[in-house]
């Protein structure tokens, strides 16, 4: 099947200016060189530690920001360099959801005003019927009708993220990034809103790039899942395998580090030393290997450590670092 | 279940906060205990009064909106309540150390770390400043931070949020304290981070054989590092209990939702998670009686008598609500 969304080798760099004329004297490689698809209907979870990349990659696709290089193609079009102007029909078709309700909602506006905004942007009916749209979506999303004539600070953090759902699909769009959308939420408000977006995966077709750092939660709600660290995609592979087998040395820690809510698994974790290392000038060879200080590091400097297919639409970084020997076989013949 | 005296024995706690609809109470009769050496786990949702509780024991309410109303925090023998506040001062950062959330905003910006660090010992024990810079390098080290020497030199914004934490933890633990209160303290770090943070703590816990009073809204960190957990809704105490007791044997209706709701490893994917319906209610809203019948839609006297606090099984306290209290088959 055709994908809906296929990100090829997209990077997304900033400059870091200094020194006296604020020449540029580095770069934050915030994405550096990632590929990725989603099909229709389709949910790819996107999961990796604070500053990895994860939400800046989210930004690139929706056009918040300009892609340094790669490409983005979306429902067959190539919209890694559409203008402003010219993205604004594909917007309709393509919404987002962000992590803090609050901040995402104009406050100065009714809630009916923010879930009719879209509609209006993009001229869809008249006010009569636009009228009755916001109505339905309110129901839809699980809110009372009288909802509409209220301002988002009278609703609480569940609330608001159902008010944010409601206006990300008032256009039909084909695909939502949702950003961490149910981080700020209480456990028993997020199961809620997980649900909620569940049934309108299914009922319309939705595809979601969900990007979150509970990886319990990504479990649950995604088909696919990348393991993102330091601007690069290391581990791809469906759900469930990539939960039960992981073959990156990185996706095991992660794993490792869930605090599980069963006091009889107290585990034995694998606890990574120190924090994720910058994304200005990152290490020259293996990002990860450099963190663990792996022996092998120095071979990696200059080594292509692109994504090999380890079995059927499990892929994983070729680094011997990061791979048990055998995979490392494999994935260097692959 | 050891008859040994507890080190914290907070009893009936009310604590209300002023405000113009009234006075509100936030908690409401709250009592447990904590032992010497044990990790007590305070979990629930946002506003269940988790915080102002630890904020009522260490004494920092707002002011002056909040005021504890009625109760005892008794702490080594004498009740905290009634403490002078030069005695309080004494007892934070001394006897008790503190743990925030957010480690941005327990530290101050313009001061390095080293200073603030060393005034947790100008404070409270009788070193010279120079005494205090070498114990205060100790103490980074003992948090495990690489380098320690060149790190007391740096100001907060140079250091990542685990870092941060880091020493956080080391100037709650600085004057060698008998109870830490945590107060959500791995929430806003990474899965990483956060495990080698409660790893560290618990590694520290064990060296120096303090109590730690966790408060925490994420099941999965009480499942892995508490003694004991408080289940707390609205205010109340609705559950206590053993922390294994608690996730094999929830008796109240809050706690299993909570246990539910949460997506596992091992639920099925895209499956349809157990919520718990609608929401917690206003403080000026709440009920006398079972406040999760007031949330799930219940009529009738249950809302209007608190249901009691019962031990069911040795050490496992519930409240009773005839529709919220379940003994499992």
């Amino acid at each position: 099947m055709e994908p809906l969304l296929s990100v090829r080798d997209l990077k997304m760099h900033f400059p870091v200016r200094g020194g006296l004329f604020l020449k540029s004297i580095g770069a934050v490689r915030a994405v550096d060189g990632v590929s990725l698809d989603i099909a229709p209907g389709e949910t790819v979870g996107l999961v990796g530690e604070s500053g990895c990349g994860k939400s800046t990659l989210g930004k690139a696709i929706v056009r918040l920001s300009n892609p340094t290089s790669g490409s983005i193609v979306f429902n067959g079009r190539d919209i890694t360099s559409l203008g402003r102007h010219a993205m604004r029909p594909l917007r309709s078709d393509l919404q987002m959801i962000f992590q803090d309700p609050v901040e995402s909602l104009n406050s100065r506006l009714s809630v009916r005003q923010i879930i009719e905004e879209p509609l209006v942007i993009h001229s869809r009916g008249n006010s009569a019927w636009r009228r009755q749209r916001v109505d339905e979506l309110l129901e839809r999303v699980g809110l009372p009708k009288s909802a509409a004539e209220r301002y988002p600070f009278e609703f609480s953090g569940g609330q608001r993220q159902r008010i944010g759902i409601a206006r990300a699909i008032a256009l039909e769009p084909k695909l939502i990034i949702c950003d961490e959308p149910v981080s700020a939420l209480d456990v028993s408000v997020q199961s809620q809103v997980l649900n909620l977006l569940l049934e309108l995966q299914q009922e319309m077709g939705l595809s979601y790039l969900f990007i979150a750092h509970d990886l319990a939660v990504v479990k649950h709600i995604s088909d696919r899942v990348a393991v993102m660290y330091l601007g690069k995609i290391v581990e791809l592979a469906d759900a469930d395998t990539i939960y039960q087998n992981p073959r990156h040395a990185y996706t095991r820690a992660l794993l490792s580090a869930i605090p599980e809510p069963d006091p009889r698994l107290r585990k034995k974790r694998i606890l990574l030393e120190g924090d994720v290392p910058s994304p200005i000038n990152p290490p020259a060879g293996s990002a990860f290997g450099h963190r663990i200080g792996h022996p092998r590091y120095e071979e990696t400097i200059g080594m292509d450590l692109g994504l090999a297919e380890l079995e059927p639409g499990h892929w994983v970084a070729a680094d011997p670092c990061c791979l048990t020997p055998e995979d490392w076989e494999k994935a260097r013949n692959s | 279940m050891s008859d040994e005296e507890p080190l914290l024995e907070v009893r009936n706690l009310i604590t209300a906060f002023d405000t113009d609809a009234g006075l509100l109470r936030a908690v409401d009769q709250v009592s447990f205990e904590v032992k010497r050496g044990r990790t007590l786990g305070i979990v629930g949702e946002s506003g269940c009064g988790k915080s102002v509780t630890a904020m009522s024991i260490i004494r920092l309410l707002p002011q002056p909106m909040g005021k504890v109303l009625q109760g005892q925090v008794m702490f080594k023998g004498r009740d905290l309540l009634k403490a002078t506040d030069p005695e309080m001062r004494k007892v934070r950062g001394g006897e008790i150390g503190v743990i925030f959330q957010e480690p941005m905003t327990a530290l101050n910006p313009v001061q390095r770390i080293g200073k603030q660090l060393s005034e947790c010992f100008l404070l409270h024990t009788k070193m010279s400043r120079k005494e205090a810079w070498e114990a205060s390098i100790e103490m980074l080290r003992l948090v495990r931070i690489p380098a320690p020497e060149q790190r007391i030199g740096d100001y907060p914004h140079q250091l990542s949020g685990g870092m941060r934490q880091r020493v956080v933890i080391a100037m709650a633990l600085a004057c060698k304290p008998d109870l830490v209160i945590a107060d959500e303290p791995t929430t806003a770090l990474d899965v990483t981070v956060q495990a080698q943070i409660l790893d560290l703590m618990k590694q520290l816990q064990k060296e120096m054989g303090m109590s730690v009073i966790l408060i925490t809204h994420d099941l999965g960190v009480i499942a892995e590092t508490c003694d004991e957990v408080v289940v707390m809704y609205a205010g109340r105490v609705v559950e206590r209990a053993p922390v294994a007791e608690l996730f094999e044997r929830p008796l109240h209706a809050y706690t299993r939702g909570l246990l539910n709701s949460m997506p596992k490893l091992d639920t099925p994917r895209k499956s349809v998670l157990p919520t718990i319906p609608g929401m917690v209610a206003g403080l000026a809203d709440l009920v006398p009686g079972c406040r999760f019948c007031q949330r799930m839609g219940r009529e009738g006297p249950v809302l209007r008598e608190r249901p009691m606090f019962e031990e069911i099984h040795p050490g496992h306290w519930v409240e009773t609500c005839p529709n919220c209290f379940e003994e499992p088959a």
